[in-house]
This record gives C-alpha cells, structure tokens and sequence, in this order.
C-alpha cells in the first residue's frame, strides 16, 4: 500500500518536473516566436500554420521528418551520454564529420551485399567518431588539456579534412558538383518497395535509418541504468573523487564516455550520409550537426529515450522549418524558437524551485 | 586560571531579542536571546545542528530573521548584509574561511575595502597596515605569501586580521580551534585577551567545554534552536554546562574491554609523499596496527595525515616507501587492488569521497562492490539483490528514514550520510579499517552510534587507525597514540592515562620520545 | 624584397584575422574570471556582426555603428547575465541558448529589413572603419600591409594593455578574480558578487559584440550568416589557451593569427592543398598545448552559480 503511494506520488512528482516544465518551455519558445513575427508583420498563424502543414499535411512530409530527425537524435545521444557521465562533448560536431566521412569511404570502394555493406559503414563512422574522440579524452586525461578546448579545435580539423578529401580525384564525383562520389546503392539506407503507389506514398526520402537512431537509444538507455559500466560512468560523471574513492578508475572511465559519445556521432554522420544525401558535399560552413545535438540533450534532459521526442520534434522544426519560405516567413524563426526553449530549459530549475517553494510554504 | 575579565557591563554593545529563523518548515533559531557587553568574552554553546551558526549569521547579515530585533550599541538596527554589519562594526570569523586561494595575505585581508591612489589599488600602503595590525595584536602573518602556501593557523590569524581591518569591535568566532594544536589554541586564547583589554567583544561559538572556561565570562546555551539560558561561566563547572548543552547527563566515557591485540595487519614503513603542490609532506613515516586494536593518529591538520591515508587507501602515489598489508606489499597500487587487499576506510569528507551524492542510497551501499557477482552478471547489475541489500542495510545500522533506499544519499542528513558510509565498510569486513574525522559535524547521538562501531569492529579483531583533529575523541578510542608532525610520527604513548599537554607538545613539535 | 613583401602580408594576414578574435577573447575573459562561463560569445558576435552592419548602412557612420554592434553583444550579455546570475541557470545551457537565438535574430532582422535576403548590402568605403597612415605608404609595399591597417587592429592591442591594468592594478579588477576564485568569500566582505559578475557578463557581451562588428565593418564590408561561425569558439579556446589571463589571450590569438597569415601565403601557391593548409592554425594550437602550454588552472568558481543567502 505504502508502496502504492511512493509510485504515485514518484509519477505526479514526475509530470511536475521535467516534462511539464520542458512542454511549459516548448510553449514559451512559441509565443516567443509569434511575438517576433507579429512584429517583423507576418502573421503567425500563417507561419505556423505552414509549420504544421509541412510536417504533417502529407505522409512524406512525416517521413522527411523523421530523416530530418535521424542524425541529430543521435548527436543528441552523444551529447547526452556525454553529460551523464560528466564531460561536455561540444565537439559531436566533428564527429559526426569523420563519421560519414568513414562511411562515405566504406561506401564507395568496399563492395559488399546489401545487409552487410551498411553494418560495415556504420562500424567505420563509429569508429572513425569513436576514435577522434577519444583523441581528445586522451590530451584530457594525459596533459590536462580542457576537452572544450581540444574539441574545438578538432571540430576545424575534421571540417578541412572533409573538403580535402572530398577534393581528392578518387572521392571526387566526376562532372560537376563540389562532392564525393555517390556511395554504392547496397551501402544506401534509402527504399523504395517495388509498389508504385507506396513509395509514391511514401516519397523519395524513405530510410531506415531512424530504426538505428531508436536502437541506439534503447542500448545507451540500458547501459546508464542497468550496468555495471554505466554504473562506472555515471559515478565518475557525478563524483569523480567518490568514484575513485570507490576503486574505480576515473581516467580510464572518462575515456571509455568519450569514446563512446564519439561513436554515436559518428554513427549520425553515417546514417545522414547513409540515409539521405547519400555524398558528401563540401562544406561552406559548419553543419550544425554537433550544436543541434546539444540542443536536443538539453530538451531531453540528457535521458536517452527523450533524445528520441527532442530530436523528432527538431526535426519537425527543421523540415517544417524550410517551408516557411513559402509564405516569406524567414525560417530563421526555428532557431529562434529553440533558442528560447532552450533558453527557459536553463532556467526552469529556479522557477521550478520557487514555485515548489510557494506551493510548500502555503 | 587567572585569566583577566574586561568586561564593562554598563555598556551593551549587541542585544539580540527573540530571534526566530525558519527555513522552509524547519526551524533554526527559535525565540533567541543575547547580549554582550563591551570587553566581554561570550561563548555561544551548542552541539552540531543546534542553530548557533544560524545566529550568527543572522547577526552578521547573512541571513534576514524571521521575526525578533537586534540592537547594536542599543540602537535598534536593520542588519540586512555583511556590508551593514561590517559597518556597524561587527566582524565575523567563518568555521570554514572564506580566503581567496591564489591571492596574497594582504590581498585577502583588503578585499573589499582596498586602499586606491588614483585608479591603483595601494598594495604598499596596504601591506604597511597589515603588519601594523599584525604587530598591534600579535597575529603573526607573512603579508606576502600566497594562501594556499601558508599554514592552517596562518589562515585563521589573516582571518582574524581580515575583520580587525574592517574596524569592527565585535568579532564573531565560528568554532575557532576547530584545527589548532592545543598551544596554538591557548595562543588563540591569549589574543583573545588582547582584543579584550582594547575594548573589543568576542563571540565565541563552540562546542568545547574547556575552551569556555579558559576563555569565556558568559555563556548561552542554545539547544534544538531553542534559547536554554545564559550562565557566568565562573559560576559553572564543565559538566554542568554539558548537561545544559545535551539536555541530559552526558557519558564521555567508551566502554572498552581490555583486550590482547594480535599480530600487525597494517604496518606503514619509511613512506615519503607529495602533497597537491608537490611539496614533500611525508618524510619517512612509520606506522604499524595489530589485529584488535584501535590506533590513534593524532595531530593537527596539515602535517601529511591527509596525503598518508591517500598513499595508504591509492589514491595519491607516494614517492618512497613500503605499505603492508598482513604482509603483503600494496604500496602504490591502485584503490581497487587495494581495497581487495583487506583496506577499507571512512573518509574524512564523506560528500566528496565517501558517496556519490546524486546516486540512491541502494547504489552508494554497494560503491566497491557493484561489479562483483552478487550484485551484478554479466556487466548488469541485479537490482532487486541491491535494493534488498539496501533495505537490511538500513534495518541493521539504523539508516532513517526507513523506504529511502532509492532516493538519492544528497538528501539524507550529514548523520545519516555516515551511517551509510559505515554500513557499507564494516559490511566490507576488511581486515584494516581507517576512519578519517568520523565524528566530524555530527551531534552527540551520532558521535556515540559511531564510536560504539569503531569499537565494536576492534573487539572483532580488526587493525583500526583512527585519524582525528579531535584530540578528545582519539584519547577517548584508541589504544595506542601516535604523533603525527611534520610528515613523521614523534612520538607514540598508549592511549590509556595519555597526558594531553604531553600530546599537545608533541603535536606542535615539541617534543620528542618516540 | 621579396622577403619584405611576404613579411608584409604576412603582418596584414594576421592583424586582419587577430582583432575580431581578440576583441571576444577579451570579453571572454572578463566572463570567465569572475566566475561565469560563457560559450555564448559565439552568438553575440553574430549579433553584433549584423547590426554593426545595418546601423552603418543606416546611419553612415563606422564608430556610430561599431558602437551599436558592441551595445547588441551587451543585451545579449545581459541576457546571460540574468539566466546565469539571478536565475542561477547552468551555464553551458544558457550559453547554448543565445548561440541559437542570437544567429537566428540576426538572420531574421536582416531578411526583414533587407528584402528577405540573408546578406545585407555591401558597405561603402565610407561606411569602414578608417585605417591609420593611409596614403603614407606605396600600395603593396612592406609598409602598407604591415602598418596601415585597420585601425581596431591597433586600438584592441591598445586594449589588452587596458584591460591588464583593470585586472591586475584596480580594486573592480582584484574583485573579478575574487568573485571567481571565492563567491562565498567576497559575500562576506561585502562584496556584491552578482553586481560584478553582471558587469563582467555584460562587458563580455559588448566586447564579443564589437568584434563581430569588426568583421561587417572592416573586414567583410557585409553581414553574411556565415561571417563569424566559429570564431567565438576560437576566443573562448585563445582565453583557455592563455590560461584565462587578457596577456596570455592576446598572445594566443595573435598565434592563431599569424597561423592565418602563414595559411593565406602558403595558400599563393597551388603545391599544398588550400583544405591542408587550412588546418595549420588548429594542429598548431593542439601541438603547442601539449608540448609547451599544459593544463590551465580554470578559476575555481567557473561555471558555479553563486546563490546568496536569505
């Protein structure tokens, strides 16, 4: 019975934090959001009408959607494995850069059957992402050096080695066109079905790459509550000293997070080469594959199935987000709008805190 | 004693009236009185968790009342920050001091009220009143030296000079001998007397008895946040005042059988070590504890005590030297393979050593143990043996509240914190048991509950060393004594009829029959 | 000659590219010192940026202009100050924060006002920040290209002299690194931390602003979005490289500089590939760190939030 009421009172305790406040955030970002383009003289109803309409008036515009949300869920992963265990990985940015570069790679010149090419793409990513990573866990752990720092700096690195080898005569595409080449059709995540009117249904953007976005989530949820490792992890994340304390060892646990939080943005620059683009093309300026990631942790409040709703939801945005040209609303908003989520995300804590302390001190 | 009174009754300089402090539902301060005299010395005594820091603090501006006044020189005051009070000359020493690491003494002692010429801050006017001061009271510092390189006592002098540069003429000390040696306390005591005879008014918060009646002319005793009364310390003798601080009559005594100790289960040889800065604080200690029995390491903080339990449980390596345990080598290894080799220990800081603060209680109980097969296959842990572990955990060492097995340890009290901590090494049943200040910040109860287990894992055979600033609590446990200074042991004397001006001598260096 | 001639360019490389960087670096550290982390630099540059430019092509007046960018990176900070300081938000979020909403308003006003496009028109030559010495001398000579440069250029190496005085000489300066040392210390002394950790996230703000409108007026001579993407990013890792001290800030940027400078000559050739050559500044950060610089002391209240007492 006792029992019964802890349950009860854990659920509305829940409801009360974090994702009545994240949805109370969300709402805030939109006002917000309206406010500006009332004032810019566009109608918000208009524009978020479009919003809504691009994203779900078709079933390809859900599936659009969805690959939208692929890659950032998993740089969203990345971020969020990172924070639970204590380290702040601003750089899933290049990562996820040597990620689909590794996959790009694989793609083109190792041919192989169709399952087996992609379980080979996706390995290369994640342990091209794992690896640059775990460079920077290794000046962290050796040298001292801040992560934010090396990560930064790795992030440039990763970018200019991307143009440079999308610029080498083999990766090169023949004809026109800043990119590499095409990667081979059994190293694609995209489908079609054979039957005209579902993949008409469908549209040309069907993959299943988001099957591997939600298995990675599943997997990271269950080593930070269920094992011995993300019991480690979580330790050193939380209490370095108590950890160490404890006879684990804090460097090498750090290592193995950074690792890891790399290979999942490699994974996500595999699974957008893999499941969308498809090439590489060269960049102009950074992707904001990494930031956005950091944007979906934060709404997710690092819980790895959360990062499954954030990043579906900033895909949403952003796909939704490019239709607003339609109506000459400037899709700039989207930023705007998680910016201010994200900004109220930060500090809900104190409001939470004070509202809680009014509601205690009746 | 014949220590010399200042006191001038006919001026009041603070009265405070009906003091009333809540936090939430919990009340801190509940209907408080107070008032000092111009010259006098008025201790404040209560135990742990009893509101005198919260008095405090409300007299210094740190926290606003919640209902009750303050007079200052009988003009009733609105006290609402440091800044008024400081103006209204009042100065206030912190139990923990509130320096600023990598500035210089004279640095620390200005902030907030630095001497400028033009848009400079004057450090050479600066350090002139600094050593002025310091002459004036007889607090020796070296103006020049970073805080981080200057000794505990140093600190606690610059903290002194901090508020006697502000002009105050009532200083608030916050458990000041906290980690002095007992010269250095008397030393303490003798400024004290300075301050006096210049007309200034010391409040002195504590929890010794014997520093009261050294020092004090009044005293109030304050119990639960309730005001209890206000004695004329002369007129009181220390039981009487520990009665009045507990509420019931107090035994100080531990109940120890004699016992027989047996062969050496932890023997510390020639270890030489670094502290954080690289300096070398170890310089060839030798330790060793048998089977059944308790050793105290006395000293006061600072000496290497610290960096010898880190080299000893691996978490800092030293430079030189041989740890043993029942004969086997472990120096320099890790934690790990230090803790399977029958170490165990309670840390000295049980917030950042001893639990992850934001794990659940269940999770905190098994910190060394998580990986081994009861509680976990495969790399995943068996919850339900970890919970139920928890739930006989807290059955079996008293843990309250009972049912918060899975809430996080950051929302347990301090005193329960160390009941999880203790549970979970006297569960680890390792041959040798280290305890670092276990008794520190808790309240009587707690003290008693964990001497009692301390003792009792002696009477089971364990090698205990028990390392404390209390020399109280050491004299009362152990049944060897060693000397920790300067990184070495000077001296070791069993604990039974040991004499604490002879330990104390020890402790500052003085001498030496070890 | 040739020699001088490459020296020369060399020097004009790298006060073209140290400024804009030094100027956030600065502001980065006022931030950083006193106590509060602040990643946010990046966005507040991007503000600044724009409304440097469009005030200028408002108004005709550089300085007016460059004033108005800083004052746009100040709101920003003001922004952070709050969520940071009053709110005790976590740092790292609120600073994610304005790197979103501070691009993304910079965007939006620009397609608003400028005809929904997403560069604002390109400034006249009167609407650029002035060079010092100019016509003294010979286009293309030693002395044009290391001397007559931006004016900013000289007056932000002028600064980081002023900045080390306030730091490191001034009362409000011995009380910043306090604050960022000892929030609890300062409290006691009366020291209003909140007020000096708002002015330094506010100072952070204006001095991240004028370097992004360094960029649209002296550098660029428009905004585009991609004007400043990622050079708040490369001040915060100067002012982590320089161990959080304005002195060690200004020497890394003028490293990260001069690497530009070696980039843009060695990019005169076709030999090496423009993509390789662009890695030289972060490869040389990376060696240097490990092989001379180590690890930074980072102030020991960085990123804690200071909750006064009640």
């Amino acid at each position: 019975m006792a029992n019964q009421e802890k349950k009860q009172s854990f659920g509305e305790k829940l409801l009360r934090t974090d994702v009545l406040y994240t949805l109370i955030c969300i709402v805030i970002g939109f006002i917000v959001g309206a406010i500006l383009l009332a004032l810019a003289g566009i109608s918000p109803a208009v524009a978020y009408g479009k919003l809504v309409d691009g994203v779900f008036s078709k079933p390809k515009y859900v599936v659009w959607s969805i690959v939208y949300a692929t890659p950032i869920i998993l740089t969203g992963l990345s971020v969020a494995f990172s924070f639970k265990t204590g380290v702040f990985n601003i750089g899933a940015e290049g990562q996820f850069v040597v990620g689909s570069l590794a996959a790009v790679c694989v793609g083109i010149f190792c041919p192989l059957p169709k399952p087996l090419h992609i379980l080979l793409c996706l390995l290369a990513a994640a342990v091209a992402g794992g690896l640059w990573s775990m460079l920077v866990a290794i000046l962290k752990v050796k040298r001292g050096i801040n992560e934010v720092l090396s990560f930064i700096m790795f992030n440039w690195i990763a970018y200019y080695l991307s143009n440079y080898v999308v610029n080498i005569g083999a990766v090169h595409k023949t004809g026109e066109g800043e990119a590499t080449k095409d990667i081979l059709e059994t190293a694609s995540m995209t489908f079609k079905t054979g039957n005209a009117a579902v993949d008409k249904f469908l549209g040309g953007g069907a993959s299943y790459s988001i099957v591997f976005a939600v298995l990675a989530a599943i997997i990271i949820a269950f080593i930070l509550d269920k094992t011995t490792l993300g019991y480690k992890l979580k330790a050193v994340g939380f209490n370095k000293h108590a950890a160490q304390y404890g006879g684990i060892n804090a460097n090498k646990e750090i290592l193995t997070a950074l690792t890891i939080s790399g290979m999942l943005a490699g994974l996500g620059g595999a699974c957008q080469l893999m499941g969308m683009g498809n090439r590489i093309s060269q960049f102009s300026s950074q992707e904001m594959y990494g930031f956005q990631g950091i944007t979906v942790a934060l709404i997710a409040s690092s819980n790895p199935i959360g990062c499954i709703f954030a990043g579906l939801f900033y895909g949403a945005m952003k796909y939704g987000g490019t239709k607003l040209s339609l109506v000459n609303a400037p899709n700039e908003i989207v930023n705007i709008i998680m910016g201010t989520i994200i900004f109220f995300i930060a500090i809900a804590p104190a409001l939470k805190k004070a509202i809680l302390k009014t509601r205690g001190g009746k | 004693m014949g220590r010399e009174s200042h006191v001038d009754l006919s001026q009041t300089v603070i009265a405070m009236h009906d003091i009333v402090k809540k936090f939430g539902d919990f009340t801190a301060n509940d209907g408080i009185n107070l008032t000092v005299h111009k010259g006098e010395v008025h201790a404040i005594l209560g135990e742990n968790g009893a509101g005198k820091s919260t008095l405090m603090n409300v007299l210094y501006g740190l926290y606003k009342p919640t209902s009750g006044y303050i007079e200052v020189a009988g003009k009733k005051e609105n006290i609402d920050s440091p800044e008024k009070a400081i103006e209204l000359g009042i100065g206030m020493v912190h139990q923990h001091f509130m320096l600023v690491q990598p500035f210089t003494v004279t640095e620390n002692i200005i902030l907030g009220m630095e001497p400028t010429k033009g848009l400079q801050v004057d450090l050479k006017k600066a350090r002139e009143q600094v050593v002025e001061l310091s002459e004036r009271y007889g607090l020796q510092v070296d103006p020049d030296a970073k805080i981080e390189d200057v000794s505990v006592g140093m600190q606690q002098r610059v903290e002194i000079l901090k508020v006697l540069y502000r002009g105050a003429d009532i200083l608030i000390l916050d458990e000041p001998t906290a980690s002095l040696t007992p010269q250095e306390i008397t030393e303490l005591i003798e400024i004290i007397g300075h301050l006096t005879a210049d007309g200034k008014s010391v409040i002195l918060i504590t929890h010794k008895l014997k520093e009261i009646k050294s020092s004090a002319d009044y005293c109030t005793i304050i119990r639960q946040g309730k005001y209890i009364q206000t004695v004329k310390v002369e007129e009181v003798d220390e039981n009487d005042l520990a009665s009045m601080m507990v509420g019931r009559n107090v035994n100080f005594k531990v109940d120890k059988k004699e016992q027989e100790p047996g062969e050496v289960a932890l023997e510390v040889s020639n270890v030489h070590g670094n502290d954080y800065r690289n300096i070398e604080i170890l310089k060839g200690l030798n330790l060793k504890v048998r089977k059944g029995e308790i050793v105290g390491l006395a000293g006061v903080d600072g000496n290497g005590q610290t960096e010898l339990v880190e080299i000893i449980t691996g978490l800092r390596k030293g430079t030189q030297g041989s740890v043993k345990v029942n004969g086997k080598e472990v120096f320099n290894l890790s934690p790990k393979e230090i803790f399977d080799a029958g170490i165990t220990s309670i840390p000295a800081d049980r917030q950042k050593h001893g639990l992850v603060l934001q794990f659940s209680n269940a999770e905190n109980l098994i910190l060394q143990n998580f990986a081994t097969p009861e509680y976990s296959k495969h790399g995943v842990l068996k919850k339900d043996v970890i919970r139920a572990h928890a739930t006989e955990m807290f059955e079996k060492f008293d843990i309250r509240p009972r049912g918060k097995e899975l809430a996080p340890s950051g929302t347990l009290s301090g005193g329960n914190q160390q009941k999880v901590i203790i549970a979970r090494e006297i569960t680890n049943d390792s041959d040798v048991l280290i305890a670092v200040n276990p008794t520190r910040g808790l309240d009587v109860g707690a003290i008693e509950y964990v001497h009692k287990y301390l003792v009792e894992q002696r009477n089971k055979g364990k090698a205990v060393l028990l390392v404390s600033f209390e020399l109280d609590e050491i004299m009362s446990l152990s049944d060897q004594i060693d000397v920790i200074f300067d990184g070495k042991i000077v001296g070791r004397v069993p604990g039974k009829g040991a004499d604490e001006n002879e330990l104390g001598l020890m402790m500052a260096g003085g001498a030496n029959n070890g | 000659m040739e020699f001088t001639k490459d020296l020369g360019l060399l020097i004009n490389a790298m006060m073209t590219y140290t400024p804009p960087l030094l100027l956030a670096a600065l502001g980065s550290c006022f931030s950083e010192r006193s106590g509060v982390i602040n990643i946010g630099i990046e966005g507040m540059m991007t503000i600044g940026a724009f409304v440097g430019a469009a005030t200028a092509l408002t108004f005709g007046n550089p300085w007016i202009a460059f004033l108005c960018g800083g004052l746009a990176g100040a709101l920003f900070g003001l922004l952070h100050a709050i969520a940071c300081i009053s709110y005790q938000a976590d740092q790292t979020i609120s600073g994610t924060a304005i790197n979103f909403l501070a691009p993304g308003l910079a965007v939006f006003l620009c397609k608003t006002f400028y005809d929904n496009s997403t560069d604002t028109p390109a400034l006249q030559p009167s609407m650029k920040l002035p060079k010092f010495f100019d016509g003294i001398f010979p286009v293309g000579s030693f002395g044009y290209n290391a001397i007559c440069n931006y004016s900013v250029a000289y007056l932000s190496i002028l600064l980081v002299l002023v900045i080390w005085f306030v730091f490191y000489k001034t009362k409000f300066g011995m009380r910043l690194r306090a604050c960022g040392e000892s929030p609890e210390a300062c409290d006691t002394l009366g020291i209003n931390v909140y007020g000096v950790r708002y002015v330094c996230v506010i100072l952070s703000g204006l001095l991240a602003g004028f370097g992004g409108a360094y960029v649209t007026l002296a550098t660029v001579s428009q905004f585009r979005p991609i004007v400043i993407v990622g050079q708040g990013f490369m001040a915060i890792a100067a002012v982590i490289f320089g161990k959080f001290k304005p002195q060690g800030a200004m020497w890394a940027c003028l490293l990260f500089g001069l690497c530009n400078g070696i980039k843009v000559l060695a990019s005169q050739g076709n030999a090496v590939s423009p993509n390789l050559i662009s890695m030289i500044p972060y490869v040389v950060t990376i060696l240097a760190l490990v092989l001379f610089v180590g690890a930074a002391r980072v102030p020991a209240a960085n990123g804690r939030p200071f909750e006064k007492a009640k």
